[in-house]
């Protein structure tokens, strides 16, 4: 089959999800109202609620919530074949992640705007809030660990990025000092950077670097994980302007670059899949495709994380109520055409099926790197790169999306740390440099504990997948529970919530048997951990939804 | 009419790449500036709460200005109430 229909199918799709689905959504079960003030308008300080203009919040939501993991899950998941992972991605972006995201900033916004970790305290029980925080902490540390093991092999792989990767923090830093200064114009300045950052991609190739195989007692792997940890913690204590502000707008502007050459490039060139539809010769050792597929690709077709991006800072800007179906909805949308790409990149990007199950030799391999070549090929027959210049340009895609968020990953555990600190009275945890080592020595211990040199660190992702989908349970708990409240139809909630949990569940379980019988311990404990939080979550669920529905049914016979 | 056009576009462009810049950090960068802003009304008002400061000559001149905020300032600094009894803000 060719790309250019399937990406057609997908991107039209989404576009009815959009237009219908969505509609239906905010206007019939959400009931989003024009008049409602919105927290940003009522509670305006200027700091932290400032009405924004929709388009403008779309940008920055889209942008915080798209990184990396939308290419690594659908870039594992095609080994199962590329129609489970395109209808998963799909169908799970108009049913499931748009009503989430959506849902989320509703939720938020109809709250006051607290972040979803208080409004779960607020709706369902401190209990609830409590094991929101744990998954939290779970999934920071897990998107640290296997960022980090994701960026050290890609910088293996592809020498000729490590120029244009490090030399984009040089880069972010002038650019941040230069609109700190208000020395020149933010318009020539972003120019100039994206300019100064795509010739660095030009050069990467002429002057690859890559480590010596041993520094020390340390492989080449094991240096570069334990470098980019010593970079995310430097880059995590300094104030915002100074690296992760510039760092975050390049890469918003960038990552539209990179989207718009990929669909060009497959419109130009029209590739075929060679990938098979559904793949009934896996590897072996490759896990059953139910759930398994489910909690692989979570970003792209639902993603917890981004409740917390919703509910933490956008609902905090919402101009108007309605605003939420766009950036909301649309954002959840941008973030399925990304993982489209990834799907297309990583099934249509070989010349024939013979090379694409030469790097989908196991499960767990090819992914992010199957992405880098096949959309490497894409790019040089539709757009005329040169083959690893276009390489380069997509490693540096990948790796800078990751690099951000594990510069706010740490950021973020630091502070759950010193939060952790201020609560129990430990003094010295409340300090930011022990708090980021706190953080950074957890990150370590995953990422090396998970697999001799971390090299195996990719085992976690389908456990960040499973943390991930809890969160995003939980975040539709609390919507579900809220419309039910309200006396509306929770279904269009309820369903997504069951099945995500029943796929988290099994999925857990496969992997804890699958630890158990490698005797990995370590990840055994994680796993069992995740474990045990998904049965509370599941018995809240239980509870709380059987509550609410028994006092709205008394609260009706009253009435009668 | 056609260069008034161009110079339109360019200052909308530049005022959406300004907005998409600055909003993802307007929080944090006024907090961090508040953090600032608070050690320095800490200086201004240091020697009237028993800190010596050597340049209290001068900070004497800033504090009609800084009184404004004076407020919001020892709230957040976890005082109910104003901690001088020459300024009884509340």
């Amino acid at each position: 089959m060719n790309a250019i229909f399937l990406m057609l199918m997908g991107l039209g799709a989404m576009a009815v999800g959009y237009f219908v689905y969505s509609k239906f959504i905010c206007e019939k079960i959400f009931k989003v109202d024009p008049n409602f003030v919105t927290p940003a308008h009522a509670m305006q300080d200027g700091v932290d609620y400032v009405p924004t203009n929709k388009y403008v919040l779309w940008g920055h939501h889209f942008t915080s919530v798209a990184g990396a993991a939308p290419i690594i899950g659908p870039a594992i998941a095609v080994i199962w074949g590329w129609v489970p992972a395109f209808l998963w991605v799909t169908l799970g972006t108009i049913f499931f992640a748009g009503v989430h995201d959506a849902g989320a900033i509703w939720a938020s916004n109809r709250n006051k705007a607290k972040s979803i970790g208080a409004v779960t305290g607020d709706v369902i029980g401190s209990r609830a809030r409590s094991i929101f925080m744990v998954v939290i902490f779970l999934v920071l540390l897990m998107v640290n660990a296997v960022f980090a093991v994701v960026i050290a092999k890609q910088l293996i792989n592809f020498p000729s990025a490590t120029i244009p990767v490090w030399g984009a923090i040089a880069v972010a830093l002038v650019v941040g000092q230069l609109i700190y200064r208000k020395l020149i114009n933010l318009l020539v300045v972003s120019i100039v950077g994206v300019i100064a950052l795509y010739a660095m991609i030009y050069v990467g190739p002429m002057m690859p670097i890559s480590l010596p195989e041993m520094v020390g007692p340390l492989t080449d792997n094991e240096t570069w994980i334990i470098l980019l940890f010593v970079y995310a913690a430097i880059a995590s204590l300094l104030p915002v302007w100074m690296l992760l502000q510039p760092r975050d707008y390049i890469n918003g502007i960038q990552l539209f670059i990179g989207l718009g050459l990929l669909y060009g490039a497959v419109i130009i060139s029209g590739p075929d899949i060679v990938a098979p539809a559904f793949n009934t010769n896996v590897p072996e050792g490759t896990p059953s495709i139910v759930p398994l597929l489910f909690v692989t690709i979570a970003c792209g077709a639902i993603s917890g994380f981004h409740g917390l991006v919703a509910s933490g800072t956008t609902s905090k800007q919402l101009d108007k109520e309605p605003d939420l179906r766009f950036v909301g909805y649309f954002g959840a949308i941008g973030e399925g055409s990304l993982a489209l790409a990834a799907i297309i990149a990583s099934t249509a990007g070989f010349a024939t099926l013979a090379d694409w199950q030469n790097i989908y030799h196991s499960f767990g391999q090819g992914g992010v790197g199957a992405f880098i070549r096949g959309g490497a090929n894409i790019l040089e027959s539709g757009l005329g790169l040169d083959e690893t210049m276009a390489q380069t340009l997509l490693t540096v895609m990948v790796v800078l999306f990751a690099g951000t968020t594990m510069d706010t990953g740490l950021r973020l555990q630091r502070y759950i740390f010193q939060e952790w600190g201020a609560i129990y009275n430990i003094n010295w945890m409340n300090k930011g440099s022990i708090a980021t080592f706190l953080a950074v020595g957890s990150c370590l211990l995953l990422a090396f504990g998970a697999g001799g040199d971390g090299a195996g660190g990719l085992l976690i992702w389908p456990l960040f997948g499973t943390t991930n989908q809890l969160l995003g349970g939980l975040t539709l708990l609390v919507i579900t529970v809220m419309l039910v409240k309200l006396g509306r139809p929770m279904i269009y909630t309820l369903a997504p919530l069951v099945f995500l949990l029943v796929m988290t569940i099994s999925g857990l379980v496969i992997q804890l048997k699958g630890f158990y019988v490698k005797a990995d311990w370590f990840l055994f404990t994680l796993d069992l951990i995740v474990l045990i939080a998904a049965i509370i979550i599941t018995l809240e669920c239980v509870a709380t939804l059987s509550k609410t529905i028994k006092e709205r049914n008394a609260a009706t016979t009253e009435g009668e | 009419m056609k260069l008034e056009k161009i110079r339109r576009l360019l200052r909308d462009v530049s005022l959406i790449a300004e907005e998409a810049y600055n909003a993802p950090f307007r929080a944090a960068v006024a907090r961090a500036r508040r953090e600032q802003d608070d050690l320095f009304m800490l200086l201004i008002f240091s020697e009237m709460m028993g800190v010596p400061n050597p340049a209290s000559y001068y900070t004497l001149e800033l504090q009609p200005i800084m009184l404004e905020k004076f407020h919001d300032w020892h709230l957040r600094m976890g005082l109910p109430h104003s901690p001088l009894d020459q300024f009884k803000c509340c």
